[in-house]
């Protein structure tokens, strides 16, 4: 099927680019037709994210979003930043904490409705939406450039081969491909290799971010508070903090970031989030309140040094499959909907050059003079600093910004998550406290809520480049780290019953497509592909 | 032959809902919404029929709020061949669906109405049984097989002792149950076909039928949750306590 633009992905990114290329396309009279496919099974299913917006980015892709209903309710009347000890904490006051994390004039939202309601806006433009929809396969034409992408096989077999309900893919074809898969996604580390991409980037790096919804008691509730903490549960070389956003409905979304960078591999990130949320001064927000959503999602946080050359023949990478997040701000979905604005800005008039299947170079040219180049280079050490001792690095960023203003004379650079791990022998195993089912809960009961799910008979879309190394290497030196990292509990060591004959079960139904896997595996031996199309979790309000 | 398939708009499947905090319903905001997995059953059975060449078209029929649209679109990527939205915001119980339907029947004249055999949100399992009642046709609920002949159909029903065979002379309604069929994926070729096949949007007032509530919900609540069990020492005081604690001797 052919297209003018095919659009990878139905995040912010993605939505925002076929927004402002219908948008263009009208102000000249041209039609350009889009087509935009989505893996989850509607748009917004695989959506998750803090989540507190700079509406900036979507000022300007459509600036009465107000009128026209867009989900932003909640402003934020409060910020809070605390540095948590195991029964105290102290509270940074507001007029010490950097412009980056002041987030006056900002929303408290559901990024996930957020996108349902763009997913709306595109629609009504004329975009053609196709939820339930992965990109499998990019596709090269006989010059190689990128010539669109592959939809999965659906109905294909554990063994391998087509059941009665197989259904071949299809191809879509365009003059540009814009990915926006999201963070670590699988088709732009495909791009990365083939097109050597990252040649002057430093590696990604990147956090895991555990988030829970919860609907809490009336007196409980400040809707427009933020509030994040640093230190523990975590320790003080682990980058992390957490957050806790009250929005409307009296509902409040709750979560940990881990950075993959953490070096002791019996860290669970999952298990630090709930011990997180019984620390004194955050388990009153949630006494009498229940638990009504759970989910996790790896999201990029190298910023400035990590992005990647953005464009290739054919297409290029938007949002955070090139890695648009700023970390000091830990905000994305606004650089996300710029990168998607000047993706099309740079697209509509190639082809009405009569152009495609070439480089965009307008793009990445767009990029640096824009707001999100100034505002990611400012934050750019940022990450470096807080990637050893957190504390010393918490001032020199410090110094970094309210002294540099952010133009600190030096760039630092960044090392890449897996090669941090120690072995488990080199470290101290933690001992996590049992869930209470009340406010602290169990792995299988939280996927549960995250609603995922996947055709048992299909073929595991986590995959092994070596089917030794499970065994032979993680277990034997880090005493398999995925079992603990894993926010879905999908990996799991089986025995038999005298505790011999260790091996890996992937219980690949449960997961949550957070990529954390193929992000912290210490060889990348585990590599995470989509799943036939309309599966996974299925967020809602997350 | 005309087949008609009636399909209802619900929360998905996959999605664990939970009660209101007031407990008057269930909690249906921003939550995911698809066909009910018998109605799509239903759907492919209506489909596989046209494929076989024992019927010519197959309509699909949904009431309910506008969104019922996209319910409508998947049935005709499907391979429904039209659609009709009876469109109302008003809340819709099985004997109001029933009757909308008998009045839809009058109009289209189909041979065999398909429908789910129950609906995942309200577990009602009327629809179906009251429709053919209401039109006076033979009705082969729970049907785990079905085989089309000349001027009859062959229903195989699920039934609690096993399976029951009967034969229905046509005009019919039959209830899918879940071992009829697994529906196919819908393909995006076929999606992009269905947005141009034909919907009809009519109102309750246009079909004459009165739909207005016969029951009322008086509360949801969660079910109770589950309590430790206790092992006991021999048949008397399991008797003992079934007598006592349990109360259902």
């Amino acid at each position: 099927m052919e297209f003018d633009v095919v659009v990878v992905g139905g995040g912010p990114a993605g939505l925002a680019a076929a927004i402002r290329v219908k948008q263009l396309a009208a102000e000249t009279g041209a039609d350009v037709s889009v087509c935009l496919i989505e893996k989850g099974s509607e748009i917004g299913a695989h959506i998750l994210s803090g989540a507190v917006m700079d509406p900036r980015g979507l000022n300007e892709l459509l600036p009465n979003w107000k009128a026209r209903g867009a989900p932003l309710n909640t402003p934020v009347t409060e910020d809070r930043f605390q540095f948590l000890t195991r029964r105290g904490s102290w509270r940074l006051p507001n007029s010490l904490l950097p412009a980056c994390f002041h987030n006056e004039g900002n929303y408290v939202i559901s990024l996930g409705n957020l996108c349902r309601w763009l997913g709306q806006q595109a629609e009504a433009l004329g975009v053609e939406v196709y939820a339930g929809f992965a990109g499998a396969e990019v596709l090269y034409d006989d010059k190689g450039a990128v010539k669109g992408v592959a939809t999965s096989d659906m109905g294909i077999g554990k063994d391998g081969k087509p059941t009665d309900a197989y259904q071949r893919g299809v191809e879509l074809h365009a003059k540009y491909t814009l990915f926006a898969e999201g963070c670590r996604g699988q088709l732009g580390l495909q791009l990365e290799a083939r097109f050597n991409l990252r040649e002057r980037a430093d590696p990604q790096v990147y956090g895991i971010g555990i988030k829970e919804l919860w609907e809490v008691k009336p007196e409980r509730h400040k809707p427009g508070l933020v509030v994040h903490t640093a230190g523990w549960p975590l320790s003080n070389d682990t980058y992390g903090g957490s957050f806790l956003y009250h929005m409307e409905n009296r509902q409040v979304a709750v979560g940990l970031v881990v950075g993959l960078g953490y070096k002791n591999p019996h860290l669970s990130p999952f298990e630090e989030f709930q011990r997180y949320k019984t620390h004194p001064s955050i388990r009153p927000f949630f006494e009498g309140g229940r638990r009504i959503g759970y989910g996790a999602r790896a999201i990029t946080a190298g910023g400035f040094q990590a992005l990647p050359k953005l464009v290739f023949p054919g297409g290029c990478m938007i949002g955070d499959d090139a890695g648009f997040l700023n970390g000091a701000r830990i905000k994305g979905s606004h650089t996300a909907i710029k990168s998607g604005m000047l993706a099309a800005e740079a697209l509509v008039p190639a082809l009405a050059k009569g152009r495609g299947r070439d480089e965009l170079e307008a793009y990445p040219a767009a990029y640096r003079t824009s707001w999100m180049h100034d505002e990611l280079y400012r934050a750019r050490n940022f990450k470096p600093w807080m990637s050893g001792n957190m504390l010393f690095g918490t001032l020199m960023f410090g110094v970094d910004q309210q002294v540099f203003r952010g133009r600190a004379p030096w760039t630092l650079h960044l090392k890449a998550d897996h090669t941090k791990l120690k072995k488990a022998s080199e470290c101290t195993p933690i001992d996590y406290p049992k869930p209470d089912g009340v406010l602290t809960f169990d792995r299988l009961s939280s996927v549960f809520l995250s609603n995922t799910h996947h055709e048992e008979n299909q073929p595991a879309h986590l995959t092994l480049k070596d089917s030794g190394v499970p065994i032979k290497i993680n277990l034997e030196l880090y005493d398999a780290p995925e079992t603990r990292y894993c926010p879905a509990g999908v990996y799991e060591i089986a025995r038999d019953p005298d505790g011999g004959n260790p091996r890996l079960q992937i219980n690949a139904a449960n997961c949550v497509h957070c990529k954390t896997c193929d992000i912290k595996d210490p060889t990348q031996n585990i590599v995470w592909v989509a799943p036939q199309g309309g599966e996974g979790p299925v967020y809602s309000g997350m | 032959m005309k087949i008609l398939v009636a399909v209802k708009r619900v929360v998905d499947s996959n999605i664990k809902v939970r009660v209101k905090a007031d407990g008057s319903g269930m909690e249906t905001a921003n939550l995911k919404m698809a066909m009910n997995p018998f109605d799509e059953i239903a759907v492919e059975e209506a489909v596989r029929l046209k494929e076989a060449g024992s019927a010519t078209e197959v309509v699909a029929v949904s009431m309910g709020p506008g969104a019922c649209q996209e319910t409508l679109r998947s049935a005709m990527a499907m391979g429904a061949d039209r659609s009709i939205l009876v469109q109302t915001d008003a809340d819709l119980q099985p004997l109001a669906v029933a009757k909308l339907l008998a009045a839809i029947v009058k109009k289209e004249v189909p041979r065999v109405v398909f429908l789910g055999k129950q609906a995942i949100d309200d577990d009602s399992n009327q629809t179906g049984q009251m429709l053919a009642a209401l039109i006076d046709w033979p009705q082969g609920t729970f049907a785990s097989k079905v085989k089309l002949a000349d001027g009859n159909v062959e229903v195989t029903r699920e039934i609690d002792g096993g399976l029951e065979t009967v034969s229905l002379q046509l005009p019919a309604v039959i209830t899918a149950d879940l071992r009829l069929n697994t529906p196919r994926y819908v393909t995006l070729p076929n999606i992009m076909k269905a947005k141009k096949k034909p919907m009809e949007t009519l109102r309750p007032e246009d079909l004459g039928v009165d739909i207005a509530p016969r029951l009322k919900t008086l509360k949801v609540t969660d079910p109770p949750s589950r309590k430790a069990g206790a092992k006991v020492a021999d048949v008397k005081e399991l008797v003992a306590k079934l007598r006592s604690e349990a109360k259902v001797i």
